[in-house]
């Protein structure tokens, strides 16, 4: 995994809550069995639509996503977070976020950042009048930042400390071996197995 | 200070604690299926890793595979090779699949408690969010994404921040015609998609503890359309007489001790709930959503509400974008929304009592002019003992397509989906737009409110044939 430590870019604002994984990629576009190019599956049916907000020219380019409450709920697709990494953001914003897909997308590298619900409304109402203002997510001050707009947010520091090195988890786990083997020697006897 | 039932479990199951890291989680039971495992195998092919513990996993074919025809080779070329994957995966890594055809093919939710590989006091995780359905047996089991399905392969563990702990009572019973579907419809309405997020919920209470197995897994089955982290029951003797006897149910002296450790897998008296809802379970009616998410629901002899009546400015414009998607005006009444497509089953409502109940509502009745009913059997085995009983025959009887066993018209990654603006009634858990098919509208239902809808034509419930 890349180093997260910070990030400034243009940003989209979605202006919508519930925005579900079906919407960030309908389950047609999930049977790839590779990792990338799910690009073409972000928000597929609102694409379809030209007023859609990301269709628009000055929201060309963006790397920084500006969602409403309760982002990435429903199915634990993880094609959600490639879709918008492979789409190009790095960062997305939201006062409430599910767990799987803050989970998910702290695995695969993207950065889903709690702020509060009125400093997305200021965001919005930056990014609309200017589309050109460019926002900064640090996340070692972990500080969102955009024009005179400075907020900070809070991150496990867990999380925080994995993105900042690029640490992979399997890797992290595997140096505890001899912790998983004890535990197995105590498992009862009841337990089910499959084969 | 006593200790909550899902702090029992989760601490039963800790490897490795400390300070300001995540616990290292002994997972149990792995269970996968063919759309969020292929990059997992990959990674651990790419990294020269094994499946640690073959043996404490499991595949099934379900999101992809056609309920038609499942007997010849599937038609459509991206769900075959996602499919194939899966079964060459499952070969190089010695993971034991139940592959479409198999007696013990289908919905990967359904196949693990038929097994009986589903027990109290387990860790289970699946790619797969519904696997919350799990939690029925008193089991700590959620869905993971694949870099997670990735690290359960490789390690059998999952690091996990502890999550909170929330207390859903359900007092008093639940009304004759009212089912655990319109329960658990009725809490999300209350609570929101997000209310329970960050928590493992226990439901309890009398009305908890006089449902069927089956009902609890779809109470659990929808823990995750509030946001909570896993739901589970506490485990009781309508669980152990569920288990017992299953394929997979411990045997003997196991049997005996397993039973005398589950007894224990209680909320104990003295132990508190960071949170607590209670529910008076009278006060739940027949609920259908008329929304996009599950939140947005109301008893099936009300109006379509009003958006301008929503005092929180999201809510507000949440309710009008969804309105303007689902076709709907403000004021309708629910009951004179006319429904297109009636669907039958999923890991939410697809098992044998799910379609014994719809089949008892159908007898003697036509399905609509106009409509039509799909019944897709949760599981091969569900199939094939519904047609034993007889149910078949009632379903196509009455007009009904009876299908084979999978995901399907949940959300349509197979050839099952609704056209645009088709209108559903469908006993699954997500109206999301376009979940059932690009444009398709969403009515979250009970089994009673979709035959009755079969059959009416528009929703209605049961009362509304006499």
């Amino acid at each position: 995994m890349e180093k997260f430590t910070s990030h400034t870019g243009t940003a989209l604002p979605l202006r919508r809550s519930n925005v579900d994984t079906d919407q960030i990629i309908p389950a047609v576009y999930l049977k790839r069995v590779t990792r990338s190019g799910f690009e073409d599956g972000l928000f597929a049916a609102w694409r379809n639509d030209p007023e859609f907000v990301a269709n628009k020219p000055e929201y060309q380019g963006v790397s920084v996503l500006v969602a409403g409450p309760d982002f990435g709920t429903g199915s634990s697709r993880e094609h959600a977070v490639w879709a918008l990494m492979d789409y190009g953001f790095k960062v997305v914003l939201s006062s409430r976020f599910a767990d799987i897909f803050r989970g998910n997308s702290g695995k695969a590298g993207l950065l889903s950042v709690p702020v509060e619900q009125d400093v997305i409304e200021q965001l919005w109402d930056l990014i609309e009048a200017d589309p050109t203002t460019q926002v900064t997510v640090d996340l070692e001050a972990k500080t969102v930042t955009a024009g005179d707009l400075v907020a900070p947010f809070e991150i496990d520091d867990y999380t925080r400390y994995r993105l900042l090195n690029g640490l992979d988890d399997i890797g992290i786990t595997l140096g505890n071996e001899a912790d998983i083997a004890a535990y197995e020697a105590t498992r009862p006897s009841f337990k089910p197995v499959t084969q | 200070m006593g200790k909550t039932l899902s702090e029992k479990v989760w601490d039963e199951h800790v490897v490795r604690s400390a300070e300001g890291e995540p616990d290292l989680l002994y997972i149990d039971l792995h269970l996968l299926h063919e759309v969020t495992s292929p990059q997992a195998f990959d990674g651990l092919r790419i990294a020269g890793r094994q499946v640690r513990r073959p043996d404490l996993t499991l595949a099934t074919e379900d999101h992809n595979v056609p309920t038609l025809d499942w007997d010849k080779p599937i038609a459509d070329p991206v769900s075959k090779t996602q499919v194939d994957t899966l079964r060459k995966n499952a070969a190089e890594f010695g993971v034991r699949l139940h592959p479409l055809g198999d007696i013990e093919q289908g919905i990967v939710h359904v196949v693990g408690p038929q097994l009986g590989l589903t027990q109290p006091g387990m860790t289970i995780v699946c790619g797969d969010s519904h696997t919350s359905t799990h939690g029925a047996f008193g089991a700590i089991a959620f869905g993971i994404g694949t870099s997670e399905v990735e690290h359960v392969l490789a390690t059998q563990t999952l690091m996990q921040a502890k999550p909170k702990t929330m207390a859903v009572t359900v007092n008093g019973q639940l009304q004759p015609g009212v089912t655990a579907k319109d329960l658990i419809l009725y809490l999300i309405t209350q609570t929101g998609t997000g209310g329970g997020q960050g928590y493992i919920v226990e439901y309890r209470g009398e009305a908890i503890e006089a449902l069927s197995m089956e009902s609890r897994m779809t109470i659990c089955n929808m823990s995750i359309e509030w946001g909570a982290k896993a739901g589970l029951i506490a485990p009781d003797e309508t669980t152990f007489a569920y288990i017992e006897g299953k394929p997979e149910a411990p045997k003997g002296a196991d049997w005996d001790a397993a039973v005398a450790h589950w007894k224990t897998l209680v909320t104990d008296a003295d132990a508190t709930f960071d949170k607590e809802i209670v529910i008076d379970a009278a006060d739940v009616t027949p609920f259908v959503t008329w929304g996009t998410n599950p939140g947005q629901g109301a008893p099936l002899g009300a109006n379509v509400p009003t958006p301008s009546d929503f005092e929180d400015e999201q809510d507000r414009i949440a309710a009008e974008k969804a309105l303007e998607y689902m076709g709907l005006e403000a004021g309708q009444p629910l009951r004179s929304v006319k429904v297109d497509t009636v669907f039958v089953g999923s890991c939410t409502n697809g098992r044998i009592e799910d379609l014994r109940l719809a089949a008892d509502i159908i007898k003697g009745h036509k399905v609509a002019e106009g409509t039509r009913l799909l019944v897709v059997p949760g599981s091969v085995r569900v199939r094939n003992q519904a047609m034993e009983e007889g149910l078949d025959k009632v379903f196509i009887e009455a007009g009904a397509e009876w299908r084979g066993a999978g995901c399907s018209m949940c959300l349509g990654m197979n050839p099952d989906t609704l056209k645009p603006q088709e209108r559903s009634a469908s006993t699954s858990n997500r109206n999301f737009e376009g979940r059932q098919g690009k444009g398709g509208r969403t009515h979250l239902v009970s089994i009673p409110v979709a035959a009755a809808t079969a059959v009416k034509g528009t929703l209605a419930s049961p009362a509304d044939l006499v």
